[in-house]
């Protein structure tokens, strides 16, 4: 069996930085495993622009962002293998290696590697995770799916559109089926905000006329072959739908951007802890998970919304990955983050308490005003003060080991 | 009067408020950076917009490779681009930034080309 240092699952955003910064370093006898054709990820398929203004410093195209790092893997020379699906990954209890299973045109592949990086990215709500009601006709599509079918393949998808769902893949999707032709007649979003960013409802959305309407959902899919319309109602507070409010729009297709799921099959094969609220795995600040050895970044770990944050996580497992290959060992991270009812969520979830470390996380729903405090001890030890904070952004602060202690746990609360 | 933007300059989408006097702006607030005033007064007077679609590829592994403008256009012209853009092939190999329609409309930018795609084998 092929022994290698790492193994790298999933060849997009954060697989390719991780691997080119873990070449930069020295850490050489590595290999990415990639179930699609080629690398690149999800970013192929979005050619809107906006990505790598941090990373970069400039405004590029999603396959331009992802062939920066490709063009630095060709030119390395880091080995990769892509149509190559993992299936397993499992650890040797008195080893700790961990064993690598992957289906390829040349049969199964095996591989023994000291440390592993998960980086499949996440995967997209669908119809039946929101359970709605009614006829199972064609021309119901996730928008990432709409987007596969019609920037990569050269297929539309429909004429009259209807969007379930304000994330920004849904908003980016009303825009880009516009400028091909379609009708976008309105996005409906269940919450009472929006969830995607506030550029995006801008330059996608009242750019084009295309109206948002807050606390609405769809209640029931019509057609027999193909979709012929949707019924749509307004939502109460408790996000239940108001009877009398129905509306019926005729419609050919149905767009869902309603969530994005980090894809996890692995992580739990391999014996990693998941976290209920990010789904993603319990990290530390190395972004180790709970198996030595298996790290985690990028949307797998906690849905972005820009890949520059990404490809930021990605580099800094990398530097984490090198360390624990060199000495065989981080520190031991053994205080908990906890939070309360306005964040949803924290990355990383232990911490040591001795080393400088960024915390990423995401406020409940829209607050103005308000101060974001991480407490250890009854003591302050980082704050944000927000103007406006909303879900749709990921807030990332900065913590310096010289304000932690190693004995008590961190608190993270939004005082507004 | 007030008016309220969101600036779409860069991901970080500030809500602007600015004092305005029909298309003069007296001062910008909520700002993070001088974008946010250069955005305003655009907004105004022009409203300039970067669009990106696809042009289909000749003998190419891919059926499309993905472009977007190098400069920014007119909003009320985004339109009259996309039909330039949809009239439009290239042969592969595609290299990312190949220009494949110079002066789109005579707008001052080029269309240009965001993905490699190889040669069909």
């Amino acid at each position: 069996m092929r022994q290698l240092d790492t193994v790298i699952i999933g060849g997009g955003p954060a697989g390719l930085s991780a691997a080119v910064r873990l070449w930069e370093k020295g850490i050489r006898n590595l290999l990415i495993l990639e179930r699609e054709k080629q690398l690149g990820g999800i970013l192929r398929q979005c050619i809107h622009d906006g990505f790598g203004l941090t990373r970069f410093g400039e405004t590029l195209s999603g396959p331009e962002y992802a062939q920066r790092f490709i063009s630095q893997v060709e030119e390395f020379d880091i080995p990769y293998i892509t149509d190559t699906t993992v299936i397993d990954i499992s650890v040797e209890e008195d080893t700790g290696k961990k064993k690598v299973v992957a289906a390829s045109k040349d049969g199964l592949l095996e591989f023994e590697a000291k440390t592993v990086i998960l980086t499949m990215g996440c995967r997209e709500r669908t119809r039946g995770a929101i359970s709605i009601p009614g006829e199972r006709p064609a021309g119901v599509y996730t928008a990432g799916v709409a987007q596969a079918y019609i920037n990569l393949q050269n297929k539309m998808v429909g004429r009259e559109v209807v969007i379930l769902g304000s994330g920004d893949i849904g908003m980016i999707m009303a825009r880009r089926m516009t400028l091909e032709g379609a009708h976008v007649q309105a996005v409906f979003e269940v919450q009472p905000y929006a969830s995607g960013l506030p550029r995006n409802i801008l330059q996608c959305l009242d750019d084009y006329g295309i109206p948002l309407y807050l606390s609405h959902t769809v209640t029931e899919i019509r057609g027999r072959e193909r979709l012929e319309s949707v019924v749509v109602s307004q939502v109460d507070e408790r996000m239940q739908p108001i009877k009398g409010t129905e509306k019926e729009y005729p419609c050919d297709t149905l767009i869902l951007s309603v969530g994005l799921i980090p894809e996890n099959e692995l992580s739990l094969a391999a014996g990693v802890e998941l976290d209920p609220r990010s789904k993603g795995a319990v990290v530390d600040e190395h972004h180790q998970t709970s198996v030595p050895g298996v790290f985690a970044a990028g949307n797998v770990l906690q849905v972005h919304d820009l890949v520059d944050f990404v490809s930021m996580e990605a580099e800094e497992l990398a530097d984490s990955v090198a360390a624990y290959l060199r000495e065989d060992g981080l520190t031991p991270c053994g205080l908990s983050v906890m939070t309360d009812g306005n964040v949803t969520h924290t990355i990383p979830q232990r911490i040591s308490g001795t080393e400088d470390f960024k915390l990423s996380m995401r406020v409940r729903r829209p607050m103005k005003d308000c101060r974001i405090e991480l407490v250890q001890g009854g003591q302050v030890v980082a704050e944000r003060r927000m103007k406006k904070a909303i879900p749709a952004e990921m807030i990332q602060i900065p913590v310096k080991a010289a304000k932690l202690n190693e004995k008590e746990d961190l608190e993270v609360k939004v005082v507004c | 009067m007030l008016k309220e933007f969101t600036c779409i300059m860069c991901p970080r989408g500030c809500e602007v408020t600015a004092e305005v006097e029909g298309k003069e702006v007296l001062s910008v607030e909520g700002n993070f950076c001088p974008k946010g005033r250069e955005y305003v007064l655009q907004e105004l007077t022009n409203p300039m917009r970067n669009i990106s679609s696809s042009v289909l590829v000749r003998g190419g592994e891919l059926p499309l490779a993905s472009v977007r403008l190098n400069g920014l256009i007119p909003k009320d012209r985004i339109f009259d681009v996309m039909a330039e853009i949809r009239k439009t092939a290239v042969d592969a190999p595609t290299a990312i930034g190949q220009v494949v329609i110079e002066n789109v409309l005579g707008l001052g930018c080029d269309v240009v080309v965001t993905k490699m795609v190889g040669r069909r084998e």
